[in-house]
């Protein structure tokens, strides 16, 4: 076993993760896998990187110098699923530094079409919930939920802030378990492990009711048509979309009375947005 | 009545209406006022329903009451079904709940016609009002201009709206007048020519004064009934080409007849719906508007209808193999669009791939080509894809084979969808 061979175990943040490009130039290495967070169990060494904010600073400048565009295609890359992130977007950023940014011209090059291709996908997860967000009215805070397989909160995020300008709304990734806070022009993404909704009103219930009804009722039954449906809107994307749940769905999720409250740190969630459960 | 079963009634009837887009107008947030239209320029969906199509708006009748008897049509006169009509506040107030918790990008408002087009209009037109003024809606809205409406009230519809659209439903005259003997073409054509004279002229007064109000800034579309009558593809595609130049329309819709009525002048109530026949003409569309082709490129009187096996695109291509096959490294960008199984993303990576790489076909699909279907037209350095075998007498044989596979295995529905460009 070579020492040569190093894992590089950081705190799963953007940052953190161009402190592993600084660390990997700095001790001259090539880390052979990254890990978040996590514990990790491994044969090989391990080195831990401490999030720098100048470091990171650094780093990207140095990126941007390369290639604005490079620089960008990282920082989105960094927040899709795909597998082994970081060993490609590693690759990637060694290549920016080397060759600079030409090689982007090139959708099909080896090094940029893993990164072209999760940020497509990504593109194409935030363009569907742009449209299947959910909200519901919880006492005159809007609230949803949402299920990606990519960090999109980011992505969603002025575009719901401008749609949704005068109102207060939170959306919940309960994937990634990210809160984003909208309140009075201000918003925020925060890290909250559970979240759970208050009941809605009866006014929410029927206009579920509704919404459900036309839903239901808008389509022609001499063109039903699951396979065209499946392809447009995967069922994975069904499980927080009202048109799909009980008009009581909150209900029937937890027996105990749900405690929005809970979850956000202090009786009002920051932002001025008072917790959804205090109201009503 | 409630508004559940009023819900019912009037989406029900409105269902057969294709135009569910809502896309070309760019309004952002506004202080004070609920809602943007700024990713309604994509054609946002909101949902799809159980027949596969992209909810967008709230897709509803004023009324289903209505004085004409269009014999296609479930909402005529003669037919004995329940009627009911919003009031102007009901749906206002409707459209603004459905919009708030992100279930639609705004409202499809058509009506039946109640006494006389005028007054179904003024009704239209105050829950619009309301709309926008009371509850400062500032999202999307699309109205339907009814033929015989006096143009004063088209004009305010259009101030009012993003929108507009005057359905021209049956293709020819002759369709007209033995379906619909309440309408005549002219009367179709009177407000959409003064729709488009009235956006031109919004667009014109805006550049000048910045606060001018702004006439349907999305422009207008129309509707054709596809397979009510005997219409060939090529006289449908034709007029779709015309009204596209004539009037500046901004997208023509088909809607595959669905029988709702028996007459012995319509097919009868169990033809299934000609959707594969729809989905061609989509196809053919599309090719107008983003390809550079013609009408009279891709039908021809001898060749009146599309094969319904092949793509429109294909089928062209097989007819023109003295074009093929195209260099991939050299060929330009409006060449490389005629190619099948290369669309407009394709062939803009290709122009910007090849400057700074040597394409290989390998590298082809990573760039969005369908390659199965392009291999047949294209040389990449010079040579063919290794190991392809054909000839022209197969061509057409080997294409629908690919073809099959997209298509479900009863072979009736199609199963592409309306915004799929990659051929
Ligand atoms: S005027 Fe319109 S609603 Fe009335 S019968 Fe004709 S198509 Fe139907």
């Amino acid at each position: 076993m070579a020492w040569d061979e190093v894992i590089y175990q950081y705190d799963g943040s953007f940052e953190g993760f161009l402190c592993c490009i600084y660390e990997s130039y700095i001790n001259k290495e090539f880390p052979i896998a990254f890990s978040g967070d996590e514990e990790c169990f491994s044969l090989y060494a391990v080195r831990c990187v401490i999030t720098d904010a100048d470091h990171a600073r650094r780093v990207m400048r140095g990126l941007e110098n390369r290639s604005a565009s490079g620089a960008n295609v990282l920082r989105r890359a960094f927040l899709t699923c795909m597998e082994d992130k970081e060993a490609h977007l590693y690759a990637f950023a060694r290549k920016l530094f080397s060759q600079g940014g030409a090689f982007l011209k090139n959708q099909s090059d080896e090094v940029y079409h893993p990164l072209a291709k999760a940020i497509r996908h990504m593109n194409g997860e935030v363009e569907k919930l742009r449209g299947f967000v959910r909200f519901s009215d919880y006492g005159g805070v809007l609230g949803a939920e949402i299920e990606p397989k990519n960090r999109v909160l980011p992505l969603l995020r002025s575009h719901f802030c401008n749609r949704c300008a005068n109102e207060a709304f939170f959306i919940y990734d309960r994937t990634h378990k990210d809160l984003l806070l909208y309140s009075g022009g201000r918003s925020r993404i925060l890290r909250v492990d559970r979240l759970d909704l208050n009941l809605p009103g009866e006014e929410e219930v029927h206009y579920r009711a509704l919404w459900k009804r036309f839903y239901e009722t808008i389509a022609i039954k001499e063109r039903i048509n699951p396979r065209l449906q499946d392809t447009h809107m995967p069922k994975r994307y069904r499980n927080t979309m009202t048109e799909f749940l009980p008009a009581d769905h909150e209900c029937r999720k937890s027996a105990i009375p749900a405690k929005a409250a809970a979850a956000f740190p202090g009786s009002a969630a920051p932002g001025g947005i008072p917790a959804p459960g205090t109201l009503r | 009545m409630d508004l559940l079963e009023k819900l019912t009634i009037l989406s029900d009837a409105a269902k057969y209406d294709a135009a569910c887009t809502s896309s070309g107008a760019k309004r952002s947030y506004q202080v004070g006022k609920i809602g943007n239209t700024s990713s309604s320029i994509a054609g946002c969906c909101h949902s799809f329903s159980a027949d596969g199509r992209c909810i967008t708006l709230l897709k509803v009748l004023m009324t289903n009451s209505c004085v004409y008897d269009c014999k296609y049509c479930v909402n005529r006169r003669s037919n004995e079904t329940k009627r009911a009509a919003f009031t102007p506040k009901e749906l206002a107030e409707l459209t603004i709940e459905f919009y708030r918790r992100n279930y639609i990008e705004g409202l499809f408002l058509s009506s039946g016609v109640l006494r006389n087009p005028d007054y179904t209009t003024e009704q239209m037109i105050r829950a619009l009002r309301i709309l926008r003024h009371d509850y400062a809606f500032n999202g999307y809205i699309h109205a339907k201009a009814i033929p015989g409406t006096s143009p004063e009230l088209v004009t305010e519809l259009g101030l009012l709206a993003d929108r507009l659209s005057v359905n021209v439903e049956l293709p020819s005259e002759a369709g007209l007048q033995s379906l619909a003997p309440d309408k005549t073409k002219a009367a179709i054509l009177r407000p959409m020519g003064q729709i488009r004279d009235s956006v031109v002229q919004s667009k014109a007064e805006l550049v000048k004064y910045r606060h001018a109000p702004s006439f349907a800034p999305a422009g207008q579309s129309t509707q054709l009934i596809v397979g009510a009558t005997a219409d060939s593809d090529r006289h449908i595609l034709h007029l779709t080409e015309s009204l596209y130049q004539r009037f500046r329309l901004k997208r023509v819709f088909y809607s595959a007849y669905v029988p709702v009525v028996e007459n012995t002048l319509l097919p009868s109530p169990d033809t299934k719906p000609p959707l594969l026949r729809e989905h061609r003409l989509y196809q053919a569309d599309w090719l107008l508007r983003f390809y550079g082709f013609r009408a009279e490129e891709l039908l021809t009187e001898e060749q009146p209808d599309f094969n319904p096996l092949i793509d429109p695109k294909c089928s062209w291509a097989i007819g023109h193999l003295e074009q093929f096959p195209v260099e991939i490294t050299t060929a330009d960008y409006e060449t490389l669009l005629r190619v099948p199984g290369i669309g407009p993303v394709g062939a803009k990576r290709i122009v910007s791939a090849r400057r700074v790489s040597h394409l290989r076909f390998e590298d082809l699909q990573k760039l969005g080509v369908v390659l199965k279907r392009a291999q047949f037209f294209i040389t990449c350095g010079g040579r063919i894809r290794s190991g392809l075998r054909f000839s022209a007498s197969t061509l057409v044989h080997q294409l629908e084979t690919i073809q099959r596979g997209e298509l479900p295995p009863d072979g009736t529905m199609a199963q592409l969808s309306l915004f799929d460009t990659a051929g």
